[in-house]
């Protein structure tokens, strides 16, 4: 494959730099990511990594735009509130670099189609913001063998960890299982901050763009946690559990559960309680 | 350092940094160790920047000759 006059124009600044060059670029344009959820993390994640060239990225999401979403998701427009997010974000993505594919899952993942999805892509981006997907999502990958990069934001702060199935820990090896209904506000009740979902989905992309270099040291068997309100990053080891119920010796978890939708399931008045 | 007939020949004349190095390099990468590859670059910025980026890379520059208003660098890929 040798690149076009185009393309070395479009890429010109990234082939210059040591670590990527013409052979990199070629590795980019070849590589097929998938990203599940077209929201505040998938968004930054998306268009950096649609930006740089990734020749195939999937999109799964079920939601249509609203306005309360363009705070934070800033693939979406006002003018395609309503449309599918799938569709604005392939809009979006394309408008910045129509040579690239873009394939919409206009969808919720369940334990029944996630297998069928993952499987064509060579690393997943988890930007959902339940922990239903998230554990299956989780699950699903450590299942595959499919490299997971895990981002998690809540109010002024975030979180995200690489996973390589059977070599670094996985998300429960963090947290065994979804907290009970209740227990954690989404988002939605919460609040987010903006810029914290494009700090925490930035630095997915770069993790995806590391994994398909094959360059630099992936995010792996530690958390990053960011802090918007002291800027602070810290990083806290995460070692395998060897009890973990996914991927440890003895797993429990072997095959995909759907976990209760209990942000939607949630009475009004513990919604109203402490956060509202 | 030889007189030889270099193994490739890259004309960048009229292309503005950084792309006549992204091209050079680009052409190095292409090229096996050890090969010579010649490089037409402009006065000024060009023969200010593109051999000495292409020395960061690790590569070797034989030699560079002014010529009118051009200059002629010859690469050692390394």
């Amino acid at each position: 494959m040798k690149l076009t006059d185009a393309q070395i124009e479009r890429y010109s600044r990234q082939l210059i730099l040591p670590n990527i060059g013409g052979k990199g670029q070629e590795k980019i344009l070849n590589a097929k990511v998938l990203v599940i959820g077209a929201g505040g993390l998938g968004s930054p994640a998306s268009l950096y990594l649609a930006s740089a060239g990734v020749g195939k990225i999937g999109i799964v999401d079920s939601d249509k735009v609203e306005v309360n979403n363009l705070q934070r998701q800033i693939v979406h427009s006002t003018s395609t509130v309503g449309k599918p997010k799938v569709d604005s974000a392939k809009e979006r993505l394309n408008a910045i670099n129509p040579e690239i594919e873009i394939v919409p899952f206009n969808l919720r993942l369940t334990s029944a189609n996630i297998m069928d999805i993952i499987k064509d892509y060579d690393i997943v981006v988890d930007g959902s913001d339940n922990f239903p997907t998230r554990f299956l999502v989780n699950d699903a990958c450590v299942l595959a063998k499919k490299p997971l990069s895990h981002g998690g934001i809540f109010r002024f702060d975030g979180q995200a960890i690489t996973i390589l199935p059977g070599e670094s820990a996985c998300y429960r090896c963090l947290f065994p299982e979804p907290p009970p209904p209740g227990l954690v506000p989404s988002c939605q009740e919460a609040g987010i901050l903006g810029v914290v979902a494009g700090i925490i989905g930035t630095i997915q992309a770069n993790e995806v763009l590391k994994y398909i270099l094959k360059t630099g040291d992936l995010l792996t068997g530690r958390l990053l946690v960011f802090n918007a309100l002291d800027s602070s990053f810290r990083q806290v080891k995460v070692p395998k559990d060897p009890n973990c119920p996914v991927c440890g010796k003895n797993p429990t978890v072997t095959e995909l559960i759907d976990y209760e939708q209990f942000c939607q399931v949630k009475p009004r008045s513990a919604a109203g309680g402490s956060d509202g | 350092m030889s007189d030889a007939v270099p193994n490739e020949v890259l004309n960048l004349e009229n292309i503005a940094c950084p792309n006549n190095f992204v091209r050079t390099k680009l052409k190095l990468e292409e090229m096996e160790t050890g090969q010579t590859l010649e490089v037409i670059l402009d006065d000024g910025e060009p023969i200010r920047n593109v051999p000495r980026a292409v020395k960061e890379e690790g590569h070797e520059i034989l030699k560079a000759e002014k010529i009118d208003n051009k200059w002629k660098i010859l690469i050692k890929k390394i």
